[in-house]
């Protein structure tokens, strides 16, 4: 125990020291939040989106009505979507306004920014004069509360990835792993403690970094931290895992680094990070949801945005876990000290 | 005394080098032995296969009568020829990292004393000198209280002072019957701490035995030296080494009457006590070779 915990400090010592790598995996993250958050403060899309809860009603396609002007745009809802769902949709600011023919009534969100406006129209609206207004609440979803899980996540990948593995391939080239290998200590304990120290590393430095971003941007937080810690510590363990796999044996820091560039792009593209797959090809959604980290964001956005519990995240949960698991019993039966 | 460690046919190549070539050892515990040899002879792959570090291609090792593997690990303090230290931690912790690694280590404080590191303690590891950096390594073999030592060129790039330390270092840990393997490119070092020396080259043992005895084997009298540009011919018997003619003589008064006689110019003559150097040449003839 005291072994394995002189090896922990020692490599966290060694990351702390390094103080390039050190900034970086802090900086890097919060730069990249706080620039979307600028770049993207602006007003969004101007065209208002209404959703409505089965058939629309005829006096409504008529061009008297406020719906046919150039902005609006229509969605219509089937049976199969739940009155609540889409009234969260209209919650989290994905729609302005809900229209329900069955019970006569139009929904706005209180805090929608064209809420006045569309209540405005509405009561001008010969289609609509018999329908009662009712109300939800809801503050919107900026861009930048969807992208903080994407960056930190990304965080978390390249900082696993290259913690552990990249480092471990240097240990193998420059002699450090020959000369543990010949002390007692085995290569599950040694790759346990670096392991381990990445992780204290990086949980600490994503709480960090989101706590130092939050109180600046207040983000939405609509589920718990525990869940959201629970995805953040599985996420972490899974991308270890991954690098572990790339440092079993290979011997070559410039092989290890192409290798972990070749899976990082992908990631970075098919994960979520920066922009929603929602609506690209289905090849590509299959793609995405074999990796991990599409996995570890949407959890972490569910919790954030939908206030998803435990229940829900669940089954991402599980692939994280699977995924880990298998991931580090490659590793092992790959691994050589040189 | 008992044999703690042994050798047997050990071999191993590397693409087409022989680099060892049927090595068999056999050391008693406590002792010291010595392992010379030209560069390349196959002396840092002999004990990296005795240290399983590395596995050969044929031979085995046994400690205290069984193969070597995990308990033998427990067991040993190790010098490679060249290691890493990790990066961005100093002295202090990568000792007590290593000591950690041990189930009963040398206490911190005396393995810092033994190796003079005091000065050095909280300095990163990336900036030691040479030198130091070469009393750091020793001291991460030596740490762990080992039975069984390999030092391999220890003292390479240690001035004077640092080397004659090391020598009383060595004498120390060799009294706590600690036994010990080295390496080393010095005959003097060889001739003062080990109780055996072995001698190699391409991959084999060619000689092996105390430094004493092999010396009385090898050499009879003392070696008489003379200016190659001195001597003209064969009239002289003797060998020539180097630039100079070569005579072994077990009567320095009959071998300087004749040398007179011949007519030699005695101007540049030097007498010389025959050591572990003139063996080595002798027996590896590596100034000859190439
Ligand atoms: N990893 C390796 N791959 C290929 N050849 C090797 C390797 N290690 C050693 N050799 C070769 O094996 C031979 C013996 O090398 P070794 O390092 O054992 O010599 P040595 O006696 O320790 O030499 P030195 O005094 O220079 O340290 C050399 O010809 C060397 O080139
Ligand atoms: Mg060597």
């Amino acid at each position: 125990m005291k072994q394995f915990r002189t090896m922990v400090y020692a490599r966290t010592m060694e990351f702390v020291r390094d103080r390039g790598t050190f900034f970086w995996n802090l900086l890097f993250p919060v730069l990249l939040v706080f620039g979307f958050s600028f770049a993207f403060s602006g007003e969004g899309q101007p065209l208002f989106k209404v959703g409505v809860l089965g058939s629309p009603p005829a006096a409504l396609e008529s061009p008297a009505s406020f719906l046919a002007i150039e902005q609006g745009r229509f969605i219509v809802y089937g049976p199969e979507e739940s009155r609540e769902a889409v009234l969260d949709r209209l919650r989290r600011h994905e729609l302005d306004m809900v229209l329900d023919p069955g019970s006569r009534s139009y929904y706005l969100n209180v805090q929608g920014r064209n809420a006045s406006l569309l209540r405005r129209l509405a009561a001008a609206d010969p289609g609509l004069r018999e329908y009662v207004e009712r109300t939800v609440t809801g503050a919107p979803i900026r861009y930048v509360d969807w992208l903080v899980p994407g960056v930190i996540g990304m965080n978390i990948m390249f900082s696993c990835l290259f913690g552990v593995g990249f480092v471990l391939v240097r240990y193998r080239k420059n002699g450090v792993l020959k000369r543990l290998k010949a002390t007692p200590v085995s290569a599950a304990a040694f790759v346990t403690a670096q392991a381990v120290s990445r992780f204290l590393i990086v949980i600490l430095t994503s709480v960090v970094v989101f706590a130092g971003t939050n109180a600046f941007l207040r983000f939405r937080m609509e589920g718990s931290w525990a869940a959201l810690l629970a995805i953040a510590a599985l996420g972490i363990v899974s991308m270890e895992a991954l690098g572990l796999v790339f440092a079993a044996r290979l011997r070559s820091e410039e092989l290890v680094n192409g290798l972990m560039n070749l899976a990082t792009l992908p990631m970075l593209a098919l994960s979520g990070v920066f922009f929603s797959l929602e609506g690209s090809p289905d090849i590509l959604k299959s793609v995405s949801r074999a990796l991990p980290l599409t996995h570890a964001i949407g959890a972490a956005r569910a919790v954030m945005l939908e206030g998803a519990g435990f229940g829900r995240i669940a089954p991402d949960l599980l692939f994280l876990g699977i995924f880990s698991a298998a991931a580090l019993a490659l590793a092992s039966a790959l691994f050589r000290w040189e | 005394m008992a044999t703690i460690l042994e050798a047997a046919g050990l071999r191993k190549r590397y693409g087409s080098v022989q680099a060892v070539d049927g090595v068999s050892l056999a050391i008693e515990e406590g002792t010291c032995l010595g392992i010379l040899g030209p560069n390349g002879a196959g002396k840092t792959t002999t004990i990296e296969m005795m240290e399983g570090i590395l596995a050969p291609d044929e031979g085995t090792v046994t400690f205290r009568g069984e193969p070597i593997g995990r308990e033998f690990k427990r067991k040993v303090g190790i010098q490679f020829q060249t290691t890493a230290l990790p990066e961005f931690i100093t002295v202090r912790e990568t000792l007590k990292l290593f000591s950690s690694f041990y189930p009963s280590p040398r206490p911190f404080d005396e393995v810092v004393d033994l190796c003079s590191l005091s000065d050095i303690l909280d300095r990163d590891n990336r900036k030691l000198s040479g030198g130091q950096r070469q009393r750091m390594l020793l001291a991460l073999a030596i740490a762990p209280r080992p039975d069984v030592v390999f030092l391999d060129e220890p003292t390479t790039g240690l001035d004077p002072q640092a080397r004659r330390n090391f020598w009383d270092l060595v004498r120390g840990i060799q009294a706590e019957k600690t036994t010990v393997v080295l390496t080393t490119h010095y005959m003097d070092e060889a001739q003062t701490l080990c109780d055996e020396v072995a001698i190699m080259d391409r991959g084999r043992i060619l000689e092996r035995g105390n430094p004493s005895r092999l010396l009385a084997r090898h050499f009879r009298g003392a070696l008489v030296r003379i200016p190659r540009g001195c001597v003209d011919g064969d009239r002289v018997p003797g060998k020539l080494v180097a630039d100079h003619l070569e005579i072994q003589s077990e009567n320095l008064d009959k071998t300087m009457r004749e040398l007179l006689a011949a007519g030699v110019n005695l101007e540049g003559l030097s007498i010389h006590k025959p050591d572990l150097e003139d063996l080595f040449i002798e027996l590896t003839g590596s100034s000859l070779r190439n």
